[in-house]
């Protein structure tokens, strides 16, 4: 699965985008089990609403995750460093996200490459979800 | 609003052992495929000692004994006012199958923006595993609107 070649990555090049299926309540049940974040703004519905929302809403660490896969897909976990989101808007139940990365620095130090990359989660709409940095160091 | 004298609490130590029954759970719920975090088999034919944590997964350590409700209680804020804004993490070390992570967090910073009616508090984690190695590091910021 780790086929990318971090040592020939250059500025400007970018991660395969990895699409994520639409998201449904069952994702969302699914993963408040798997994490223990059983908020209900995440998974009952009269909850959502009288804290103004239409419908509940993704968990914002789950979209990271997603997120992670992308760079994880094709670069070993191990030369992670750094990893950083920022959440720009609430994912709904339907949302089909794309998870898309992109190159920004390249820096060679002795035998050590670092990477910086800029991230970014959209959905259908082309409306921002997250966007997010990672610092990469391979050897 | 919040207290800004609640910058620098710290909360109480959370224990957690990290077993791979918890890690397939964690990253099948994730969508995740990569064989590293469901089979030890080849997790160890790549070098590791055993399955190891996918980069979001201290999450579950924070979510223990329903830590983040009591955080949030605990500094007088309605549950359904609070958004997560942001996160980060430092990896100094990977985390495995079999190890437990300790966590200590503190509140580090409380401010508000857009006319005081968003109030910001950010969250500083240390995790720390059983050979007392720091293993990870994270900033949360959680808002909540008035």
């Amino acid at each position: 699965m780790v086929s990318f070649d971090i040592n020939r990555i250059k500025v400007g090049d970018s991660l395969p985008e990895l699409i994520i299926r639409p998201i449904t309540q069952s994702t969302l049940s699914k993963y408040a089990e798997a994490s223990g974040d059983h908020n209900p703004i995440h998974l009952d519905f009269e909850f959502a609403q009288k804290a103004g929302l239409p419908n509940v809403i993704a968990h914002g660490m789950l979209i990271m995750s997603y997120l992670a896969q992308a760079i994880t897909n094709h670069i070993d976990q191990c030369n992670i460093k750094e990893y950083g989101v920022k959440f720009s808007s609430m994912t709904n139940i339907g949302d089909s996200l794309t998870c898309s990365g992109l190159v920004t620095q390249v820096n060679q130090v002795d035998s050590e490459r670092q990477l910086k990359l800029k991230l970014l989660v959209s959905n259908q709409h082309n409306d921002e979800k997250l966007v997010g940095y990672a610092n990469i160091v391979s050897y | 609003m919040l207290n800004e004298s609640l910058i620098k609490k710290k909360f109480p130590p959370v224990i957690f052992n990290i077993n791979s029954e918890r890690i397939r759970l964690f990253s099948k719920a994730t969508g995740e495929t990569n064989p590293v975090y469901f089979n030890k088999r080849i997790a160890k034919s790549k070098g590791y000692p055993s399955l190891i944590t996918p980069p979001t997964f201290l999450t579950v350590v924070v979510n223990e004994v329903n830590y983040p409700f009591k955080y949030i209680s605990d500094v007088g804020i309605d549950l359904n006012r609070i958004l997560h804004a942001g996160q980060n993490y430092r990896y100094h070390h990977l985390i495995y199958a079999g190890d437990t992570i300790t966590m200590e967090s503190q509140i580090i910073d409380i401010y508000t923006k857009k006319n005081r009616t968003l109030q910001f508090l950010e969250f500083k984690s240390l995790y720390t595993n059983q050979n007392n190695q720091l293993v990870s590091e994270s900033n949360s910021t959680l808002v909540a609107r008035f």
